[in-house]
């Protein structure tokens, strides 16, 4: 690959990892109360409040039916909105967070359905707020389930923003297009996917690992220290 | 300090109702062990539930500590809960956090500062003798050591009662003596009131001085152990001691089958060689038991009497005058 193409490469990487990592920290900032509602809000819930759970995993659920390229064309005004264009990696991160958030959502109330009852039970029984339920029983104890779901997302969103690259939002999907199909640069081509796959192995592995780094429930735990 | 009064609590699934308890009261006096029996589905978890209201009873009225519990608002039953520990059978414990984490928890719901809280978590797990797993995840101890740490946390806000849901039905023998032990020491030594649930007669008999029957949500019996063990009849006495199994099929010498229960005095008497000096009779034992409960020791024993038909009859007036026979025992036989 000559060097200009290597530097291209170079540059697409850096595209990508920018437009995942800004959209998974939103992702991840509007995700963990969304998930936390859904759990708070459902019958036998700790706020139980069915008719705004319904509407919530409604809008959960239509987020996540519809196809990530269809939903990139249809909220154009929005980004346009909130971006000024809609080409671009800055531009790309938009429909990212859009289509990732219903999945974190359920990443994050999953994890948290997980949590024995019993726990939550015994805090109560201890004259805890809902406010210290959820941050000091609830959140820490899906810890490593939240991290585990959260390098889920990530994968995801890196799949994600090479589809949205290849729609005029730059990054490792754009070049794989653009010079591997377009042009036949085979070699572009592979390099794209070696730099995906590398980064997908990456964020799984950080995630394994952070997240039994966290995880206490085994007695024979080789992380746990005591 | 605890008082239920009219207790009924209705789980509605779907269409159907289930009636889980159906009007219990019962009463636990300060410094009192308070132990509630029943087998499995019985309502005790409902019972025990209802007194913090983590259930909220369907009718009927819960006074702890001298405050109407269902009369409290949001944030002042979350005080009340402070003054009243819960432990659990399956411990509870939170698994993300060590074990001086876990028993600091109430604390810091209580507000207290962190140099009292270090304090305080360092005297209870000295008192329930866990110092050295002060920074252990829990998934590393033992059952018997999770329920010490269960309990160092449900007493850590220094609650005047205690609520015990089956502490010790997923220990072994062993481990659950020790805790019973644990448990009985706190009583007696804080003055700790303790409401405990449990199917096992072994708990009963271990460390309570009062209890209640419950079948199918409904409490059928209510008294002190020593004494609704030493009357035959009583709900408990049949739960403690079923039929002897020697049958009559396996008399051995044609003599006079005779039941005893013994408690209070007449546990300590030598009531069998008391017979056999004053009325040349024999005593052959069958089969029987002995044992402490509490302060006192109970039991019942079954055996048969021979000797001259005479003397077998003034010894069986002699052990009536006693207060001793069993009322089965004298026409079974
Ligand atoms: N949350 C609930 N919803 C519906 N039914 C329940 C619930 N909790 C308990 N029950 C029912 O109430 C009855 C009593 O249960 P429980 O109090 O747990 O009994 P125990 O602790 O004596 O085993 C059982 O039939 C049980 O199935
Ligand atoms: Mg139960």
């Amino acid at each position: 690959m000559p060097g200009e193409l290597t530097h291209s490469l170079w540059v697409a990487t850096l595209e990508t990892l920018y437009m995942t990592s800004v959209a998974t920290v939103l992702v991840v900032l509007a995700g963990l109360p969304l998930g936390v509602l859904l759990v708070l809000t459902d019958r036998g819930g700790l706020w139980e409040r069915p008719a705004l759970h319904r509407v919530l995993g409604m809008l959960v659920n239509v987020g996540r039916s519809v196809p990530f390229i269809i939903l990139m064309v249809a909220i154009v005004p929005l980004t346009r909105l909130l971006v000024g264009t809609t080409i671009g990696t800055t531009a790309a991160i938009v429909p990212l967070v859009v289509a990732a958030i219903p999945f974190m959502g359920r990443v994050v109330e999953q994890g948290l359905r997980e949590v024995d009852s019993g726990l939550v039970e015994a805090a109560i029984a201890m004259g805890s707020t809902h406010r210290r339920v959820v941050f000091r029983v609830l959140l820490p104890e899906a810890l490593p389930s939240l991290v585990r779901g959260t390098a889920l997302v990530v994968i995801s969103l890196l799949g994600y923003s090479a589809m949205a690259g290849a729609v005029g939002g730059g990054g490792l999907g754009d070049l794989a297009v653009k010079y591997g199909y377009m042009r036949f640069r085979t070699d572009v081509m592979l390099g794209c996917l070696a730099v995906l796959l590398a980064l997908v192995q990456l964020v799984q592995w950080l995630g394994d690992g952070v997240a039994s780094r966290f995880d206490h429930t085994s007695p024979h735990s080789r992380r746990a220290h005591d | 300090m605890i008082e239920l009064r009219g207790i009924s609590k209705v789980y509605r699934q779907g269409g159907r109702e289930l009636s889980a308890l159906q009007d219990v009261s019962l009463r636990v006096d300060p410094g009192e062990v308070f132990g509630v029996l029943g087998q499995s589905g019985a309502g005790k978890s409902t019972l025990i539930r209802c007194v913090n209201l983590l259930e909220r009873p369907t009718q009927g009225r819960v006074r702890v500590n001298g405050k109407e519990l269902l009369s409290l608002s949001p944030e002042e039953l979350r005080l009340a809960r402070q003054g009243i520990g819960m432990i659990f059978q399956h411990f509870n414990l939170f698994s993300s956090q060590t074990v001086a984490a876990n028993v600091a928890y109430p604390l810091e719901v209580a507000g207290l500062p962190r140099e009292q809280i270090r304090a305080r978590v360092a005297e209870l797990l000295a008192l329930v003798g866990l110092s050295d797993k002060a920074d252990t995840y829990p998934a590393r101890l033992s059952g018997g050591q999770k329920q010490r740490v269960g309990i160092a946390r449900a007493l850590a806000p220094r609650p005047r009662i205690l609520l015990s849901d089956e502490a010790t039905s997923s220990l072994d023998p062993e481990t659950t003596r020790s805790v019973l032990a644990l448990l009985r020491d706190l009583n007696r030594q804080l003055g700790l009131t303790i409401l405990l649930i449990t199917h096992q007669m072994e708990v009963v008999k271990a460390i309570c001085d009062t209890v209640a029957v419950l079948e199918q949500g409904r409490l059928v019996e209510q008294g002190k152990v020593v004494e609704l063990l030493s009357r035959p009849g009583t709900h408990l006495h049949g739960l403690c001691y079923p039929p002897f199994t020697t049958g009559e099929s396996a008399v051995l010498r044609g003599g006079q089958r005779v039941e005893l229960s013994l408690s209070g005095e007449h546990s300590t008497r030598p009531i069998l060689s008391t017979l056999a000096r004053r009325f040349d009779v024999d005593a052959h034992l069958l089969e029987g038991s002995l044992e402490r409960v509490g302060e006192a020791r109970v039991g019942r024993l079954l055996f048969e009497l021979t000797g001259a038909p005479d003397a077998v009859s003034q010894a069986l007036a002699f052990l009536r005058e006693q207060g001793v026979t069993s009322e089965e025992a004298a026409h079974a036989w």
